[in-house]
């Protein structure tokens, strides 16, 4: 049983480039066990790429990534997910040739220890319901839902999160503020990349600011009020 | 007999002519489908690999002794191997670039191993006899129908039927589908999404080297029975719509039947209808009749 105090995912001057274009600069990050840390940032500052650095989907990256204490540098995608990590991407990545249920089901089990589809269903009604339509007729919410449900089946305790609020109606976000907290209280880690800041203000445990493809600024939630005047100018609210 | 002033004899004859191209049609087409579909490659070779089959056929006769039915198990299982040395030695080079290279790689490929066979087997055809259980044929009344012809036509509607099932009704099939869709993000959930690729070009190798062996008793064993085949196979994609499974099942069998229809109707033009059919589906949809445009 891991405890509170241990470090779940720690990056070390990562290096990560698509082809010519270089789009992290030495990013270094630590997340223990449990904690919910939001990366925060302009466009194009590196939030997503360090998300996609982290699995290995960038064209080549280094430095050091540890996930769970195992070296995942010179590691394949499949070999990083089945250390126990579970990834959202940003366009959602619902796979149209594939049913809900389909879809729901995909991701092979990690460990241990997942939500069950009975406890999914529960949490997402609506995903029942549409269990067998293609997966790309959902509306946005729901593809939403469907893609952050589907890696919780999995046993994965670290979940990379990349902009789960993004375009949905108030509703929805609401629904899945609710969830990242229930998930928080079963003791999941989660790194969420957001945009939208009103939505991690009251979910995170602490916030790490990119610029440039480097951590520019990393403060625990409560420190907020004091940092909020340089956390403006970073993000240019 | 006579139907719209054709001979039912003739008519009957050269539908079930029809029947047997369009299930070799229809099992090359669905390997390159499959292949098409996750590794993004356009397989010239699978002609040359139908071919291999056949020869892995006949030679396992002629050397080793070995029946039909000890081929139909190890010719695709053989020749799916080469096939996976291919695509972990050299097409797993090409997936980051444009499709042109695969098609080259695998073009030029078929060409070296089709001037192989011809330079030590030369160009004519070696026959491959019928299985005895096969000899014979069945009076239907209207018709003889020769019996290992009525095998092939069986024999490729289920290996058709099931490939479709697993590939659209199962696990197995879901990771496939999804994988030709985002690769990266399946493999992101942790599926070792190379081995996938590999194992898959093996399969429809291996359904190429299936179809060379049912084809030596009928077709000779010949080094360019795979180029004459797959010219017109080709042609039977593009009408299907490249990358859809039950597309180029059914239109292997449909334009199979079409090309024996016009043998009768029309002779003159039974080479080239299956290719005016092309000109006019990708006139009017251009991503096959049963594609979909990306």
């Amino acid at each position: 049983m891991v405890t509170d105090s241990t470090e779940v995912l720690s990056l070390q001057g990562v290096q990560a480039y698509y082809g010519e274009s270089h789009v992290l600069h030495g990013v270094d990050l630590s997340v223990k066990s449990g904690e919910v840390v939001s990366l925060l940032g302009r466009n194009g500052a590196g939030k997503t790429s360090t998300l996609r650095a982290i699995l290995g989907l960038v064209g080549r990256r280094s430095g050091s990534i540890r996930v769970f204490g195992q070296e995942c540098v010179g590691q394949s995608p499949h070999q990083v997910a089945r250390l126990g990590v579970g990834y959202c991407p940003e366009e959602r990545g619902i796979f149209s040739s594939l049913s809900c249920e389909e879809n729901l089901l995909l991701p092979p089990t990690l460990s241990a220890g997942g939500m069950s589809l009975a406890e999914i269903y529960a949490m997402f009604p609506n995903l029942q319901e549409r269990k067998n339509s293609p997966g790309t007729r959902l509306s946005g919410g729901e593809q939403q839902m469907l893609a952050v449900a589907r890696i919780l089946r999995t046993g994965a305790k670290l979940l990379l999160l990349d902009e789960i609020s993004e375009g949905l109606a108030p509703v929805i976000v609401q629904a899945l503020a609710r969830m990242i907290r229930d998930l928080k209280a079963k003791g999941y880690t989660i790194v969420m990349v957001e945009q939208n800041f009103a939505f991690a203000e009251p979910l995170a445990d602490r916030f790490c600011v990119m610029e440039h493809g480097q951590m520019v600024m990393s403060f625990a939630a409560a420190q907020l009020s004091e940092q909020r005047a340089q956390l403006n100018e970073y993000l240019g609210l | 007999m006579e139907i719209f002033g054709i001979p039912s004899q003739a008519l009957f004859g050269q539908l079930l002519i029809g029947l047997i191209n369009g299930s070799f049609y229809a099992m090359l087409s669905l390997g390159l489908a499959v292949i098409f579909g996750l590794l993004n490659i356009i397989n010239f070779t699978h002609g040359a690999q139908y071919m291999l089959g056949a020869f892995a056929a006949y030679l396992g006769l002629t050397h080793l002794g070995l029946s039909y039915w000890a081929s139909l198990l190890l010719a695709p299982l053989i020749t799916g191997a080469t096939g996976m040395l291919i695509e972990r030695v050299m097409l797993a080079r090409l997936y980051k670039l444009d499709h042109l290279y695969g098609l080259l790689l695998t073009f030029g490929l078929a060409l070296i191993i089709q001037g192989l066979f011809k330079n030590h087997f030369g160009a004519s055809g070696m026959p491959y006899a019928v299985p005895p259980i096969f000899a014979g044929s069945f009076q239907l009344g209207f018709m003889f129908l020769p019996k290992y012809r009525a095998w092939v036509i069986v024999m490729s509607l289920l290996t058709c039927l099931l490939t479709w099932y697993v590939i659209e009704r199962t696990k197995l099939g879901a990771y496939l589908r999804a994988a030709t869709e985002r690769p990266e993000l399946v493999q992101a959930f942790g599926i070792n999404v190379p081995r996938m690729i590999t194992l898959t070009y093996g399969f429809g190798v291996g359904l190429a080297a299936l179809a060379g062996v049912m084809a030596a008793p009928i077709y000779q064993v010949s080094p360019l029975m795979g180029t004459d085949i797959i010219i017109v196979v080709f042609a039977v994609v593009v009408i299907g719509g490249m990358g859809s499974i039950l597309g180029a099942i059914l239109t292997g069998f449909g334009l199979g039947l079409v090309e024996g229809l016009t043998k009768v109707i029309y002779p003159e033009a039974s080479n080239t209808v299956i290719f005016l059919i092309m000109i006019i589906v990708l006139l009017f949809k251009p991503a096959g009749l049963f594609g979909s445009e990306k």
